[in-house]
């Protein structure tokens, strides 16, 4: 049975009092513990920057060639907190509602409020850090709107937020490698974790440059190790984003929750020919001013200028009349999906909507307009060669984010013993569905203020053992698998690039496990993906050697993973019998096409255990108890 | 489109380098320069050629992480535009481009197009910060910020730390780097109890790795984040008002 941990108590006070019951660790004993924290994005480089100050002894590893460079970096549009800074009636109470709503109840109350509670504290810390959040001109900080909320709790810094708190974590942690605490390894990539007696005491890792493996050990590790979207080969996520380092965590014994829970996100850029590499996000806040539409009919040929307001359908105001052009993020993708496979989608493709800015600019100027999102129009017109101050953007949805991940109970540590996993590594607070600006707000979260308290109480019955030595056989094994498989991947001088497989494995993926699903597609997936992923075994062509940079080395590595979970994904998305969020299964939907949960059978958590057998996982649940929030049909009409 | 690339190709940090010539045939014109190189690849590896490193990542201009020189321009002809973000419109069908990496002792080649940045980490671990434990924090509108000093602080903090700037100086100068990040912080109230200390330690490590300015300006001019020169006026006010108030001990 999983034990989540959540402590027993009043909602509101479970966290502070769980945070006196907890065991703690002196500080002059802090020294003595040496902590590894896996990825250096928000939740990892904020992990591991506050675990130097409190004085452990912290190695840090990233496969990029700099801390900055992880792909926090890339979020636009903001992060949430429950300032109440413009008393337009936000609350905690009314973040952690709005949350586990959002997430289409499918998430842990308990997680979730603790989330909501220290959002405030995250802000004052990246303020403090010199993080330029926007400004009103009184000087106090600007708010805005997003998706799936009726409040402004929105703080961002231009379109670049997730760049300035990731620049803000990377300096904590900068200063923190100064100060001689934190060991930072950049260009390194972990290709194992090391379990001895049932509990993590290390990892494998590889050098990118040079190919040398080495072991480290520790007493606990801690993976900020990010989503796995990537998977579908077209997404947003940035070209190495992978799931390597969490799958063979997986592998080792922690159960992986929520597979099938993707989230496809409406507002990026469609695809323009089969080479394309990966797609653009343009922000979500671009939905406070522009409105979407597609022609009535489909065989409409003006240019969108010339159509007249009645030939247009603006169909999430349409819709969903109260939040409109706000609707929550899955709700907003399987929309823009309806009108596109009737036949009315836009552009040269026809696989795409406007997003149309004509009204905003004639009411507000494009002053305003350009003070808002000019960094993102002109990144628009950078990649389609169109303007949108004249003609209305062109976006279509696309993988995103991944609310499944590493199962973590309420100390987000995972099921094998000091092993934790932080951020969008772990699938603990969105459930089916993710806010907007609510990524940024769970990876700080994780990183300031939550893992650094529960770690503790993980390390202080440890007081006086020394970290596994690395000469033990279990980091023998482990290096003979990591050598074994690169080993294997340069001697079978196959035909096809890796990048070949992963663009078959991304459609077959995108086409049955994507934003709807149904029974015969997800079977389907389920016999294509186990035959595609024997024939990257046996026909693909890695060339070069094992001791210099070689990026096809590397990518064959993170596919392979990527093809064992795609099967997971699938599987997952094939039990759970019910829509929820952005799981939208087509069997099981209202008159109206919305998503129709089973909370009688599904109110629960899918872990998966890995069983030796990528087609034969086996299935755990934890029950979702829901005590202060009620089901309800979500409606954002 | 076709073109003809003359690439950098170098086997390793210490192996010799050279130029090879590679046909670039059949190339949408809407698809970007990385996804050029990216079928180039493909192809040879077709061939049993090893692909060409190259650095990229985010392919959104906002990690920083790529950085070609395209026929001696950092990140090519497009102003304000990295790498990842130039599309093959901006080329003419029959072009020839020459590709190089950063070439500055500051940024030693790891393989072809591929360097080592970590100096910059170095810069920022001397000072870039504000020193403030997590938790310890004041409200967050305690200190209110006049909108034009955050908005002018933004515009320094939007460094995306590629590194065009270095590659671009014929001195081989990180300034406006290291401006930026002294400029950002120095320009905030919270960033003001180290302000001092901050640019001389910053300046020291960077001096350590990296060319002196001159003022020649083609780093705001490759800077694909528009960061301007200002900024490292600022630095150099700052940095001389350091020095004469004596403020560090070192």
């Amino acid at each position: 049975m999983l034990d989540a941990r959540v402590p027993d108590g009043p909602l509101e006070t479970k966290w502070e009092h769980h945070k006196f019951d907890m065991k703690l660790v002196n500080p002059a004993n802090k020294r003595r513990f040496q902590i590894i924290v896996v990825g250096t994005g928000l939740a990892g480089a904020s992990a591991a920057a506050t675990l130097g100050e409190l004085g452990y002894r912290v190695k840090a590893f990233t496969y990029l060639d700099s801390p900055r460079r992880a792909h926090s970096i890339s979020a636009q549009g903001g992060i949430n907190a429950a300032k109440n800074y413009h008393s337009d009636g936000d609350s905690i109470f009314r973040l952690f509602y709005d949350t586990v709503k959002g997430g289409d109840y499918r998430s842990r109350e308990a997680n979730v409020y603790r989330l909501a509670e220290v959002s405030n504290n995250i802000i004052d810390q990246c303020v403090a850090q010199g993080v330029p959040f926007a400004r009103e001109y009184g000087g106090l900080l600007d708010n805005r709107s997003f998706g799936g909320a009726q409040v402004s709790r929105t703080f961002y810094a231009r379109g670049q937020t997730g760049q300035q708190l990731l620049l803000g974590a990377y300096q904590a942690l900068a200063r923190q490698v100064k100060a001689g605490t934190v060991e930072l390894h950049t260009g390194i990539e972990m290709l194992d974790v090391v379990v001895v007696d049932g509990k993590a005491v290390g990892i494998i890792v590889r050098d990118l440059a040079t190919g040398e493996i080495s072991r480290h050990s520790a007493h606990a590790v801690v993976l900020g190790t990010g989503g796995y979207a990537n998977a579908y080969y077209l997404s947003t996520n940035a070209m190495s984003c992978n799931v390597t380092a969490a799958w063979r965590a997986h592998r080792k014994g922690a159960l992986f929750a929520n597979p099938s829970f993707t989230q496809i996100h409406p507002t990026a850029i469609p695809s323009s020919d089969e080479f394309q590499s990966k797609l653009t996000l343009m922000s979500e806040s671009l939905r406070n001013d522009g409105r979407i539409w597609v022609p009535k009919d489909p065989d409409e040929s003006r240019g969108p200028a010339d159509i007249p307001e009645d030939d247009r359908d603006y169909y999430l105001e349409r819709r969903y009349p109260s939040f409109g052009n706000l609707a929550p993020r899955d709700i907003s993708s399987r929309a823009a999906k309806v009108v596109v496979d009737e036949g009315r989608g836009v552009g040269p493709l026809k696989n795409g909507v406007y997003l149309d800015f004509a009204e905003a600019i004639e009411r507000l100027g494009r002053d305003a307009i350009d003070e808002k999102y000019g960094n993102l129009f002109e990144m628009y017109e950078r990649i389609t060669g169109e303007d949108p101050y004249q003609v209305p953007m062109r976006i279509y949805p696309a993988p995103h984010y991944t609310m499944g991940g590493l199962w973590v109970d309420y100390h987000l540590q995972t099921t094998i013993p000091g092993l934790f996993a932080i951020g969008e590594a772990n699938f603990s607070d969105h459930g089916a569905n993710r806010l907007g600006a609510s990524a940024l707000m769970q990876g700080l979260a994780d990183g300031y203020f939550v893992l650094p308290y529960t770690i503790g109480d993980y390390l202080a019955p440890q007081l006086g053992s020394p970290p596994v030595d690395t000469s033990a056989s279990e980091f023998d094994q482990a290096e003979a698998e990591v050598r074994g498989q690169i080993d294997r991947f340069l001697a079978t001088n196959g035909t096809r690039s890796v990048d070949w497989f992963h663009r078959e494995l991304g459609r077959i993926l995108w086409d049955n496990c994507g934003m709807a699903r149904n029974r015969s597609g997800l079977e389907k997936a389920l016999s294509e993906i186990p035959a595609l992923r024997e024939e990257f075994e046996k026909d693909v062509r890695v060339l070069g050697s094992a001791d210099t940079l070689n990026s096809s080395l590397e990518k064959a590595g993170r596919v392979a993973d990527f093809f064992e979970l795609a099967e997971l994904m699938c599987k997952d998305a094939l039990v759970r019998e019910e829509s929820c969020g952005g799981h939208f299964r087509e069997e099981h939907q209202t008159e109206d096409g919305e998503a129709l949960r089973d909370d009688d059978d599904f109110a629960h958590v899918s872990a998966w255990e890995w069983s030796g057998n990528a087609s034969a996982p086996t299935e755990h649940r934890e029950v979702l108890e829901f005590e202060y929030v009620e089901l309800s049909q979500r409606s954002y009409k | 489109m076709n073109l003809t690339l003359r690439v950098w190709r170098q086997a390793g940090p210490d192996a010799p380098g050279r130029f090879e010539t590679y046909e670039a045939t059949d190339i949408s014109a809407d698809s970007s320069f990385l996804e050029m190189l990216d079928l180039v690849n493909e192809r040879l590896i077709e061939q049993g050629e090893e692909p060409i490193e190259f650095m990229h990542d985010c392919r959104e201009g906002i990690c920083g992480t790529c950085g070609i020189m395209i026929n001696g321009q950092a990140h090519g002809p497009q102003s304000s535009t990295a790498t990842c973000q130039l599309h093959m419109r901006s080329f003419q069908d029959g072009d020839e481009l020459v590709l190089e990496p950063w070439r500055t002792s500051g940024f030693p080649i790891i393989k072809d197009l591929v360097v080592d940045r970590s100096a910059f980490d170095r810069i920022i671990e001397a000072g870039g910060y504000i020193s403030v434990d997590t938790g310890s924090a004041p409200d967050a509108n305690l200190i209110p910020v006049p909108k034009d000093d955050a908005d002018l602080a933004m515009d320094a903090a939007a460094c995306i730390g590629c590194g065009a700037c270095v590659a671009a100086c014929p001195n081989g100068a990180a300034q406006l780097f290291t401006a930026a990040k002294v400029s950002h912080l120095g320009l905030l109230p919270q960033g003001q109890p180290e302000r001092y200390e901050r640019v001389v330690d910053m300046v020291e490590v960077m001096e350590e790795h990296f060319g002196s300015c001159t003022n020649m300006g083609e780093c705001e001019a490759a800077c694909p984040k528009g960061i301007s020169i200002d900024f490292i006026a600022m630095m150099n006010r700052d940095y001389l008002k350091a020095k004469f108030r004596n403020r560090r001990t070192a």
